[in-house]
């Protein structure tokens, strides 16, 4: 699997929903992290989130992730980016699993 | 709770649930407020924590339960440690809506979260204990009702939480709280032992006695006294430092009595007996229901006719107070499954059920279970059946797959390992191995961080998880207990991984069957009587090669 230098993606929760979203390079915040801004410059990361942060009205706790760009696509390099980029790693519990033991 | 104050305290958090959206407060403004409802931020979603209060609820408030999981959440909810409910996806925009439903049967979510007065805890047998001095409910919520909103405490230097108990077995972790209250006699008059500067977490300490045998009357102003004295002396500059059990530690036991007795004679007198009749009221709110004695014969006629159900009724019933009838404990730990989590149909076949045949009452358990606590004997075969078309008959209570375990990082913005995976690998191990059946009684807890929500320190086996380098690793401790003789556990040696730890906690139970006595002695009495080495041989069986 080939991979590229790490860059960063703003991430943050929207306000309304609680979802977790990033911030693309249209300056709209996206549900997928695919469509994110990958960002491979410091400066301009922290300027992003800036931007971000400013967005009081629309997201909360506004910030960086590091994030690998593989063949799979981006992954997060931190397991709680991963989780919060893929979801819960267990199963949420099932109307129809009502049965008899 | 007066319908009143909740829908004026409903209507004033949606009025800031909609000034914060139209951007008129920051969110460095709107999170106290939120937190005083309580609404967390977590990893995916907000989380709705339901204030059940100490635990008591009834059948029709277990459906409205149902309706908001279905309604404004994703079908299920998340029975806690501290006998609450969470919810873990409500939009922020629809929690003023499902806080407004909570209130049609009196239900509320406030003080589940900031720094204040917690929802008060209690004996989830309450009312039904066999070894029952008093039904504790009645304090509890004389407690409640002077705690929520209480002016004075709105703002303490960090959460504080209160247990009740009045039984003569602990079965709400009353040295692990803030303050607890045990429910004495004393030459047959009723009295209060206050416990102090219990808490888990990164620093955990058991609570001591703060006062032996309080009179009725002066539990209040007492309490009262208690909370004034850490408001002051509590220290704000380190919110690790800042629970009563650093206070308690840094100025000593006998210095914070001194200041609560000075503080009680200041406020004693303001308390002029309506408290005392408020109480005699609850007392009767909360009176036993009628349970006459009925045959019990098709009790035991299915006990010897159907092995589950004989199965169930061994691990799942606590004695009651009244003959020809049982304690029910419903396991939310299917093996494999998620601890404490329930299906909104569940909820309402189990509402249904509470009805046919258990009074409608029902309590949520500190163990992430739900206890129906008035069966009588000649109901339990229809009810366990009803149990089990709902998946909810899992004979497991106070086995090794009864495992509590936080939300972890699956869910937690504070946590820094997952539980959940784990502890449903650990119930599909014990269970697959028959090991749940061989050990008989022993205690798993799973926390996922530091702050210890599972009580993992007080565990038979205790497990923490944590971030080692951007690893998942899982210390182990050994030896703790909850109860009266509450102590913490001890740490085994270096953590294992996130794929080690299940054949670890294995090796650790197929050493305590050859280590033990006797099929009676549990785990802990094993470990005093044995010592830390020989699980430690099991545990790190090349170390201990190498070393020897």
């Amino acid at each position: 699997m080939s991979t590229q230098p790490n860059f960063h993606v703003v991430t943050a929760n929207a306000l309304d929903t609680g979802d977790v979203v990033y911030l693309t390079g249209c300056d709209e915040w996206s549900p997928e992290i695919l469509t994110a801004e990958f960002i491979d410059d410091t400066e301009h990361a922290d300027f992003r989130l800036f931007v971000a942060q400013g967005q009081t009205r629309l997201v909360v706790d506004a910030h960086l992730a590091e994030v690998e760009i593989t063949d799979n696509g981006p992954v997060p390099l931190t397991r709680r980016e991963a989780l919060r980029a893929q979801g819960p790693s267990v199963a949420a519990p099932q109307p129809h699993a009502i049965a008899a033991e | 709770m007066s319908q009143d104050f909740l829908a004026t305290r409903n209507a004033q958090f949606r009025h800031q649930v909609a000034r914060r959206l139209a951007g008129d407060l920051t969110e460095e403004e709107f999170k106290p407020l939120r937190l005083m409802n309580g609404v967390y931020l977590q990893l995916h979603a907000y989380m709705l924590r339901v204030a059940v209060p100490y635990g008591t609820l009834n059948a029709d408030q277990l459906r409205a339960l149902a309706h908001i999981a279905d309604k404004w959440d994703r079908g299920y909810g998340h029975v806690t440690t501290r006998q609450n409910m969470q919810f873990n996806w409500p939009r922020l925009t629809d929690i003023p809506d499902m806080l407004d439903h909570l209130a049609t049967v009196n239900l509320h979510a406030i003080q589940t979260s900031g720094n204040t007065i917690r929802n008060v805890t209690a004996d989830p047998f309450a009312g039904a204990a066999a070894d029952e001095i008093a039904d504790p409910r009645p304090l509890a919520e004389l407690i409640r009702l002077w705690s929520t909103d209480h002016p004075e405490f709105q703002f303490l230097g960090r959460k504080f939480k209160i247990a009740v108990s009045g039984a003569t077995t602990d079965r709400a972790v009353l040295k692990a709280h803030d303050l607890a209250v045990r429910i004495r006699q004393n030459d047959g008059q009723i009295g209060y032992e206050v416990l102090i500067g219990g808490g888990l977490g990164r620093t955990p300490m058991v609570g001591q006695t703060l006062a032996e045998f309080l009179p009725q009357a002066d539990l209040l102003p007492y309490l009262e006294a208690v909370l004034a004295t850490y408001n002051l002396l509590g220290r704000r500059d380190n919110k690790y430092k800042a629970r009563i059990k650093i206070a308690v530690h840094e100025h000593g036991l006998e210095n914070l009595r001194d200041l609560v007795e000075i503080e009680f004679a200041r406020r004693r007198p303001t308390f002029k007996g309506a408290d005392q009749a408020l109480l005699t009221q609850l007392e009767q709110q909360f009176a036993l229901p009628v349970l006459p004695l009925r045959d019990a014969a098709p009790y035991y006629t299915a006990r010897d006719a159907d092995p589950g159900f004989r199965s169930f009724t061994d691990t799942n019933l606590a004695p009651h107070k009244r003959a020809g009838h049982a304690i029910v404990t419903v396991s939310l730990k299917p093996y494999g499954g998620t601890p404490g989590d329930i299906t909104s149909d569940q909820m309402r076949i189990l509402a249904d059920l509470a009805d046919r045949h258990a009074h409608s009452e029902l309590r949520f358990t500190p163990e992430q279970n739900i206890v129906l606590p008035h069966v009588a004997l000649a109901d339990l075969p229809a009810l366990y059946h009803g149990l089990l078309a709902a998946g909810l008959a899992t004979a497991n209570v106070g086995r090794a797959s009864d495992i509590i375990a936080c939300p972890g990082m699956d869910y937690c913005a504070l946590a820094t390992a997952r539980s959940i995976p784990l502890a449903q690998d650990l119930s599909a191990m014990l269970h697959d191995t028959g090991l749940d059946g061989k050990l008989g009684k022993l205690g798993i807890k799973i926390s996922g961080c530091i702050n210890a929500c599972a009580h993992h320190h007080l565990a038979d086996i205790g497990i923490l998880g944590l971030d080692r380098g951007g690893v998942e690793t899982y210390q182990i401790t050994l030896g703790g207990a909850p109860g009266d003789d509450m102590r913490v556990g001890t740490r085994t040696g270096p953590g294992f991984s996130a794929d080690d730890i299940v054949p670890a906690i294995e090796r650790l139970a197929q050493a305590h069957l050859v280590l033990r006595r006797d099929a009676d002695e549990g785990f802990s009495a094993t470990f005093d009587r044995v010592g830390m080495a020989p699980f430690k041989a099991a545990l790190y069986p090349e170390t201990t090669k190498i070393s020897a």
